[in-house]
């Protein structure tokens, strides 16, 4: 269970003289219950790459496979498999409350439900399930409108709007864009509840790198439509050469970290977050002894 | 007298209704010719409804202001003052008006009425300034957000404003947007002698300034040097907001009985104190 | 897809066609469209065609992108033909169930359609070699003496020149909204034209606040800039009237006037 891409390359406009090759050959595995983030400068083919993981986009060539059907093989023996599959792969866009149109809560979320034909019964649990997960109490604000919450409330709705869907796998692009900082941490805190409770993959592009560090346990580097490397954070961040290649800049905490040991401090720099450099940097200090 | 002066400054939305909101409540304060401000705040604690007195695109419920010693209550002063407060917003989509770079950028001078030439001119010293003069000819939706950002600030140059108030221009940008446009308010500042008004989320940013202010509900809750300020973790994080990890780190180091000096913000601050810890300790 | 649509494209260069002042172009183009309409005969069609030929290669306007403002047209070019083919009276060249196919529905039919297709392209040419803000100041010029009758020059102008500024944002934002709710399992293919339209809704809705908060934040903008509407304000680039305009001006009304003389022999 996985989404595979293989070999996948995409043409924008393609034959015009506008025609920009968006993905270059790009071969991954997007491991069923992983934490995978993507990093990489705007323009290097994220959201193109994105946009091919629920068949928004079809690859000019090469392959897309979610639990190895072929989701852009619309053939009449295939077709029905294609798209259930497609639909096991939620996409929650950048500023995603502006995709909001119900007059309530409640019939915005329910719209994908309601898509996919399931029983009034059904869509109601649904919803209640969806906001619960997002962190809405239902009796409160089902039957508000969307359009009278806060910026954060409403990214909730419109992330619960995708989860009434039942994906496998959730995509977010760039989830906390724009939030406040405590916007953010409440986002990032939601996400991991989300991927705790329902064991769901979950695939996400970030620009901050200390956040990445903190939640991914994979990650894909891009770079002008082409994938540089697939590993671990711990493994990418370390090395500096990939990333000054593709423009990223390591966690500040592993900046700090470096230049300790630049200055002589024997400290660990594969640290991913301040709580593993505290800990290290009282290490050093107290093996020499003071405090 | 200041450059700017807000004067028991409270402004109500929606006043007399159900939805009546104090956005801004009983503000006083002073910000000297060639400062860099920053504001910090969550949101709904007012910081933008503030910056949009600084050039009487709001107008005081009770209270007042002064900018350059115009007051904006008065429909002419407005109009002097709103001339020396240039004004940049979050959304680099929504403030460009001509389809091409140099005509937006002479949107405000033409506004002045400032002669055909002499508009030339200051178009080009302002694309000169923000470093996007190759740029000149482009459509707006062809740059990316950094950019469009840089001409944002430009079309305030144009017109000769002394100062200029940035509301969050950054939060919809990337990591190299965000940099860019930093480096060239900074530049601004510290070349040009430009006052900055700066409203961040991003602790590093606020960094920079001078000075910062923290608003809450409506109200200043802090107004002091960024070192003093972020020397408060936990205050901070009270606050709703962050702390730079640096600033962070050395905040925990210290409860962990190391003794760190008390304001340290930036990396190499930090950097320097540790490597100094160390030293003695193996001397 | 969406971002085929070439509105207010403008190619940049230099050509003569470039160079001529703006009010000049709409001016000598209504004169064009009227002469167009006015004149019948296939000789003054000929002059009139071999103008339009001549303004495309003057304007170095690659063949290509002018056939593209075509297309989205090129439906009602082929309908008004058929229409032509088949209701004009005359000698009858065959029979199709109810309907006559005659030899003047024939002549007719492509007397229009070249009508059609001389109009477009000579429309295109103008807004392929003027930039988005000549074409809104000729317009607030020629407009203004109407000013006297009510009719809002400045506002009208400034209206296309944010109208120009944000089609292309607006389209990718469509684009970006209809694959979020077709990722939520939209579905705007297929189905009955009434389901189609109502499918729509997830798509107008969202995109009708989005354009009135950019039109809130963008009023802001502009006020931040001093902007008080028309009155008092200067321009960076003036429009001025040159010799070249002249002299395209006067060859146009000699061509004008051989045409009448053509016709008449």
């Amino acid at each position: 269970m996985a989404i595979v891409l293989d070999k996948v390359s995409y043409t924008y406009m393609a034959r015009t003289p506008f025609e920009r090759q968006a993905l270059h050959d790009v071969s991954l595995t997007i491991k069923d219950g992983s934490f995978t983030a993507i990093a990489g400068h705007t323009g290097s083919g994220k959201s193109t790459l994105l946009q091919h993981l629920n068949g928004l986009l079809s690859p000019t060539s090469g392959r897309v496979t979610v639990d190895d059907v072929d989701i852009n093989d619309l053939s009449k023996s295939n077709r029905d498999t294609a798209i259930k599959m497609r639909q096991s792969v939620g996409m929650v866009f950048q500023y995603p409350e502006q995709q909001l149109f119900e007059e309530t809560v409640a019939a915005d979320i329910a719209f994908g439900p309601h898509n996919q034909g399931l029983s009034e019964q059904d869509i109601e649990a649904r919803v209640r399930e969806a906001m619960e997960l997002v962190g809405l109490d239902y009796d409160k604000y089902s039957s508000h409108s969307p359009f009278e919450l806060s910026g954060g409330q409403m990214r909730r709705v419109a992330i619960a709007g995708v989860l009434a869907l039942h994906p496998r796998y959730l995509v977010l692009d760039e989830p906390t864009a724009g939030l406040d900082p405590r916007g953010r941490e409440d986002l990032i805190a939601m996400i991991k509840r989300i991927k705790k409770q329902w064991k769901l993959t979950i695939v996400f592009v970030s620009h901050n790198m200390d956040d990445i560090a903190r939640l991914a346990d994979d990650m894909l580097v891009f770079k002008g439509g082409e994938l540089l490397r697939q590993a671990a954070p711990r493994a990418v961040f370390a090395d500096r050469e990939l990333l000054a290649a593709a423009g990223l800049r390591p966690p500040q905490v592993q900046q700090i970290m470096w230049c300790l040991q630049e200055s002589g401090m024997p400290v660990r720099t594969d640290v991913l977050d301040v709580d593993e450099a505290q800990a290290d940097i009282c290490r050093v200090l107290q093996g020499k002894g003071g405090r | 007298m200041a450059f700017i002066e807000v004067k028991n400054l409270s402004h109500i939305y929606n006043a007399d209704t159900e939805r009546e909101h104090r956005a801004v409540d009983r503000v006083s304060l002073s910000i000297e010719a060639g400062e860099f401000v920053a504001i910090l705040g969550t949101n709904g604690s007012g910081k933008s409804t503030l910056a949009k007195h600084f050039n009487g695109l709001l107008l005081p419920t009770s209270g007042e202001v002064r900018v350059a010693g115009f007051d904006t209550r008065d429909e002419e002063e407005l109009w002097q003052a709103r001339q020396q407060v240039g004004m940049v917003f979050q959304n680099p989509d929504n403030q460009l008006i001509a389809a091409v770079v140099e005509d937006d950028i002479a949107f405000g001078p033409e506004n002045l009425g400032v002669p055909p030439d002499e508009i030339r001119k200051r178009v080009h010293e302002a694309l000169e300034l923000v470093g996007m003069t190759h740029f000149r000819k482009f459509a707006p939706h062809l740059l990316s957000g950094g950019q469009k950002q840089r001409i944002a600030i430009a079309g305030a140059l144009a017109m000769h404003t002394r100062a200029l108030v940035l509301d969050e221009p950054t939060a919809m940008l990337d990591p190299a947007g965000r940099e860019e446009v930093l480096q060239v308010v900074k530049r601004l500042h510290e070349e040009q002698g430009i006052t900055v008004i700066y409203i961040t989320h991003f602790m590093e940013e606020a960094a920079v300034a001078d000075r910062t202010i923290v608003m809450e509900a409506g109200r200043i809750v802090a107004d002091d040097e960024p070192r003093q300020i972020f020397a408060q973790a936990a205050r901070m994080r009270e606050l709703g907001l962050d702390v730079p990890v640096p600033a962070l780190l050395a905040e925990r180091l210290r409860r962990q009985g190391v003794k760190l000096p008390q304001a340290i913000m930036t990396q190499s601050e930090l950097v320097r104190a540790l490597s100094e810890i160390y030293g003695k300790v193996e001397g | 897809m969406l971002s085929d649509i070439t509105i207010g494209q403008y190619f940049p260069g230099n050509t003569m066609l470039h160079r001529l002042d703006p009010r000049v172009k709409i001016i000598l183009l209504i004169a064009f469209l009227v002469e167009v309409f006015a004149f019948t005969s296939w000789r003054a069609y000929a002059v009139l065609s071999a103008l339009t030929v001549a303004m495309i290669v003057v304007s170095r306007v690659p063949f290509g992108m002018l056939m593209k403002s075509l297309k989205p047209l090129w439906w009602i070019i082929a309908f008004t033909f058929v229409i032509h083919i088949f209701s004009t009276p005359g000698e009858e060249l065959c029979h199709i169930w109810l309907f006559s196919l005659t030899l003047e529905g024939v002549l007719q039919g492509l007397l229009i359609c070249l009508r059609l297709v001389l109009l477009i392209l000579m429309s295109s040419l103008l807004t392929f070699t003027t930039s988005p803000l000549e074409l809104t100041d000729a317009v607030e010029c020629l407009l203004s003496p109407f000013r006297r009758f009510g009719v809002p020059a400045h506002e009208l102008a400034m209206m296309m020149t944010i109208a120009l500024r944000f089609v292309p944002t607006l389209i990718e934002e469509t684009d970006r909204i209809m694959k979020a709710q077709r990722s939520r399992g939209a579905n705007f293919t297929t189905g009955s034209i009434k389901s189609r339209l109502q499918n729509l809704v997830p798509v107008l809705v969202p995109l009708f606040l989005s354009a009135f908060r950019r039109a809130d934040e963008l009023a802001l903008a502009m006020e931040a800039r001093c902007y008080r509407g028309g009155v008092g304000r200067t321009r960076m680039k003036q429009l001025r009237v040159t010799s070249l305009d002249y002299v395209v001006a006067l060859c146009f009304a000699g061509l004008t006037v051989g045409l009448i003389v053509l016709v008449r022999v």
